[in-house]
């Protein structure tokens, strides 16, 4: 499958990252894994870039890392339909202190603009 | 989240600190304490999130299973958490709790099915917030479904604002101290 991965640099965006990988070992997918700025995340696009390489040289997986500027909801929705992807995939929202699942701005954009399967990983 | 939350400038109340006594629509006794961590009340409340409606769930909280309903009471009975539990003879019908969050503690309410619509949550806020006031808790928000009318307006009775319309959850914030 074409898998399109969507991360920004929260918490539960790597716990997707790590996610992915681990299916595209098995499943033998052919993943994209697209840097967006999240508005919501301190982390800088050479970080996460950098937990990206890790993560799939750990697990033997390869994969084409790019970088996507602009509005990060309607970029990977725009990119997930020119690009050909069977499903996007995001992170699943973070938890408040409370142990309440939000959906995070970006995720809510997909969830409702996409015309491609979107997968949210908890 | 990096975004500020925007609390109002006064504080809402004053609002009764527990232990509350009264008899609620369907003429059951109910008292409201501050949770006591030493006797059994750790037990009652898990037998009224194991008996909770599934369809009555929020933003994924209460958890379903027994295991997970455990360790989520753990982090929301920690003794840096302000409990209080709404009880009908050694029932738990209900149960609030603000749990901190950096400079403000978030606010939950639950109430077992066969209780709801008689008045139990407008008295367990009310004593969650007065112990609050108690303890001098300054800020307190809360994140509630946006079609979950009846509870927006308990909220807004009770003087939270309004503090972030954009999310799929609207969040609500009030000042206590």
């Amino acid at each position: 499958m074409k898998v399109l991965l969507g991360i920004g640099g929260s918490e539960d965006s790597y716990h997707a990252l790590e996610r992915t990988v681990e299916r595209a070992a098995v499943a033998d997918d052919e993943l994209t894994v697209a840097i967006v700025e999240n508005p919501n995340s301190d982390a800088t696009p050479e970080e996460i870039e950098t937990r990206v390489r890790n993560q799939l040289e750990a697990a033997n997986v390869d994969a084409d890392v790019r970088h996507v500027e602009g509005d990060p909801g309607s970029s990977l929705v725009d990119l997930a339909e020119s690009g050909g992807f069977d499903q996007l995939v995001l992170g699943g929202g973070q938890r408040s202190p409370m142990g309440k699942i939000s959906i995070g701005s970006i995720a809510e954009f997909v969830l409702l603009n996409s015309h491609k399967t979107v997968k949210l990983v908890r | 989240m990096k975004r500020e939350r925007l609390y109002p400038d006064d504080p809402a109340g004053p609002f009764d600190a527990p232990t509350v006594e009264f008899e609620d629509r369907e003429e059951r006794t109910i008292e409201i304490r501050v949770y006591d961590p030493d006797g059994d009340e750790y037990e009652r409340l898990v037998e009224m999130y194991t008996e909770f409606d599934p369809a009555d769930r929020a933003q994924g909280i209460p958890p379903g299973r027994e295991e997970r309903i455990r360790s989520w009471l753990d982090t929301i009975l920690d003794s840096e958490c302000l409990n209080v539990v709404a009880w009908h003879g050694d029932e738990a019908a209900g149960h609030a709790t603000l749990v901190p969050d950096e400079d403000a503690y978030e606010l939950a309410i639950f109430v077992l099915q066969k209780y709801q619509r008689a008045g139990i949550g407008t008295h367990l806020i009310e004593a969650l917030l007065g112990h609050g006031q108690a303890s001098d808790v300054e800020k307190v928000w809360l994140t509630v479904e946006r079609w979950n009318r009846a509870a927006v307006a308990l909220y807004k009775k009770i003087g939270f604002e309004t503090s972030n319309a954009e999310s799929f959850e609207l969040e609500m914030a009030l000042r206590l101290n």
